[in-house]
């Protein structure tokens, strides 16, 4: 029974394709790719209206009001309403802008942030696309961005347009380093960059109570948390919104985007996030695995949307919280303690390895990343001084 | 399919070359040759080799064509202007274009049916990468360093 629910959706699929089952093999191909497509699609941009309403919501919360709650039940109707006002709004295209390259941008951003959708394992046997590199296709097409970003500055012919692009792309460029390295200590682990083959490698219990899931290592914690932040960064989210900083450069790259334009860039963030907290948790979080033996009954795709849920909480929760960074602050970050974090994870993940892969090799790797750890912090803190951190400002 | 899918891409990707080379706009042709890029690396993916597509879409793409497009943005040249017909560009391109028709030509690979070779995976060229070709890795990999410290140098002497 369980193992049925579990995989009702393929069993779908598969009576599906049993329908042409006569027609030719490339037709039946295409079918089935189309079939991934559109569920991927319907999926999150669901999941996309879904989280406009609840950030609202929850947002609100935090701060102490309602929200949006007049149309529908919670003001749960209002991301309809929201759509049928982006749709009747006026479409703004400068008179100087590069007509054809403006439209492109938004465009390219949504396709690639559906692109990366696509290789991530939503559960047992349910991954779109299963391709021999797929981290490295998540990283390859998600480098592209930039120049997305850079053809929305451009095209738009609008200084604090350059400036915000000018901005955002060198913060992708910062944070994709670090993104990247931290991603290579699972993959040197699992010895694979097929994201299927990582949960699978995330499976089991030690002790039959903590489940094997990379961020209950040191490195791999370490690691994770270094791949949220950047994850954040290259999703342009608040402590990170440098490049559309209202009180400082308008918008950024969407100053002179107005109407539907302006929803699909808003909705290319969003899946940009789905997409970067759902290679997290394939990453570090299991996957679609359960966190309890005895939870297994419960489908595989739940515990991947869970576990995604609650990462994207989070995202919600930063927002509400944190104030937005300075552009050197957020580069000094970057390149000199994110940087060498995350090849120290790399290191860690080494160590760990080769000291047997139990709790010997967990606490050796423990000590290499506390121990860089704490020299990093005591040189860009005090500036090589052991002594107490000094406030410039505040105190 | 394949052969199908072979002069779909062909297609597409010549015709973005050719937009690369003849658009007045600079910052267009360079677009197009983003464009032109892509079509290389599904060549790749249609022979099998997902690595090095994904590795031409990483690092051409994601980083060459954003230096490129900055490059143009930087130097700020009127490329609207007309200046004549640009033979020097004309020969350069001739004497290149004949040295890879000589080259391809001249390879084994075009004259001799080649027996089905399964495509390499990943593993084995980190393999290869990490058994055989370390020194080389290495030697790429420190000049790489110095080519980034380098930089950082430049921007320093700048600040003072």
């Amino acid at each position: 029974m369980s193992s049925a629910l579990d995989q009702i959706f393929v069993h779908l699929k598969g009576w599906l394709l049993f329908l042409i089952a006569g027609a030719p093999s490339w037709l039946i191909q295409i079918v089935s790719s189309l079939i991934n497509i559109v569920a991927v699609l319907a999926v999150f941009l669901t999941l996309f209206a879904l989280i406009s309403v609840l950030e609202r919501k929850i947002l609100a919360r935090m701060q102490n009001r309602y929200g949006p709650n007049r149309v529908g039940p919670f003001g749960l109707f209002q991301p309809i309403a929201d759509g049928i006002k982006m749709l009747i709004k006026e479409d703004i295209v400068p008179a100087r802008a590069d007509k054809v390259v403006h439209f492109l941008a938004p465009v390219i951003l949504a396709a690639i942030a559906i692109l990366t959708l696509g290789v991530i394992p939503y559960g047992r046997n349910m991954t779109p696309f299963t391709i021999n590199g797929g981290i490295l296709f998540f990283f390859a097409v998600g480098s592209v961005t930039e120049l997305a970003v850079f053809m929305a500055g451009w095209a738009s012919n609008n200084k604090f347009s350059m400036l915000g692009a000018m901005r955002a792309i060198a913060q992708m460029f910062s944070y994709e380093l670090p993104l990247i390295i931290a991603v290579l200590p699972v993959v040197m682990v699992v010895g694979s960059l097929v994201p299927d083959r990582i949960v699978a490698a995330q499976g089991g219990y030690t002790l039959g109570v903590v489940p094997r899931w990379f961020v209950f290592t040191p490195w791999g914690a370490t690691a994770f948390l270094l791949f949220f932040v950047s994850g954040l960064v290259e999703s342009n989210r608040t402590p990170f919104d440098v490049p559309e900083g209202e009180s400082e450069i308008v918008a950024g790259h969407m100053t002179e985007y107005s109407g539907f334009k302006y929803a699909t860039f808003f909705m290319a963030e969003y899946l940009g996030m789905f997409a970067v907290s759902g290679l997290a948790v394939t990453m570090f979080l299991g996957g679609w695995r359960a966190p309890l033996g005895v939870l297994e009954f419960v489908p595989s795709y739940v515990w991947f949307f869970l576990k995604l849920s609650a990462l994207l909480f989070v995202y919600i929760w930063l927002r509400a919280t944190l104030p937005r960074t300075r552009v050197d602050q957020m580069m000094n970050l970057a390149w000199k303690f994110m940087l060498p974090m995350a090849f120290t994870c790399v290191i860690a993940a080494a160590v760990w390895h080769y000291a047997g892969r139990g709790l010997r090799g967990w606490l050796w790797a423990l000590l290499v990343i506390v121990v860089v750890y704490s020299a990093l912090s005591v040189l860009l803190d005090t500036r090589g001084k052991f002594a107490r951190r000094i406030y410039r400002f505040a105190e | 399919m394949n052969s199908v899918a072979f002069v779909i891409i062909a297609i597409f990707t010549l015709a973005a070359a050719l937009a690369a080379a003849t658009l007045p706009n600079l910052m267009h042709a360079a677009l197009c040759l983003v464009l032109a890029l892509l079509g290389l690396a599904s060549f790749f993916f249609l022979l099998g080799a997902e690595f090095v597509g994904l590795v031409l879409v990483f690092i051409y793409v994601g980083a060459v064509a954003v230096l490129i497009v900055f490059t143009i943005l930087l130097t700020g040249r009127d490329s609207r202007e007309h200046r004549g017909f640009n033979w020097s560009g004309v020969v350069i391109a001739l004497a290149v274009f004949g040295c890879l028709t000589w080259a391809i030509l001249k390879a084994q690979s075009l004259t001799i049916v080649p027996p089905h070779i399964r495509a390499l995976t990943v593993r084995q060229i980190g393999q290869v990468l990490m058994a055989g070709y370390v020194w080389p890795l290495q030697c790429v990999g420190v000049l790489l360093t110095a080519a980034l410290i380098g930089a950082l140098v430049l921007v320093l002497e700048e600040k003072r």
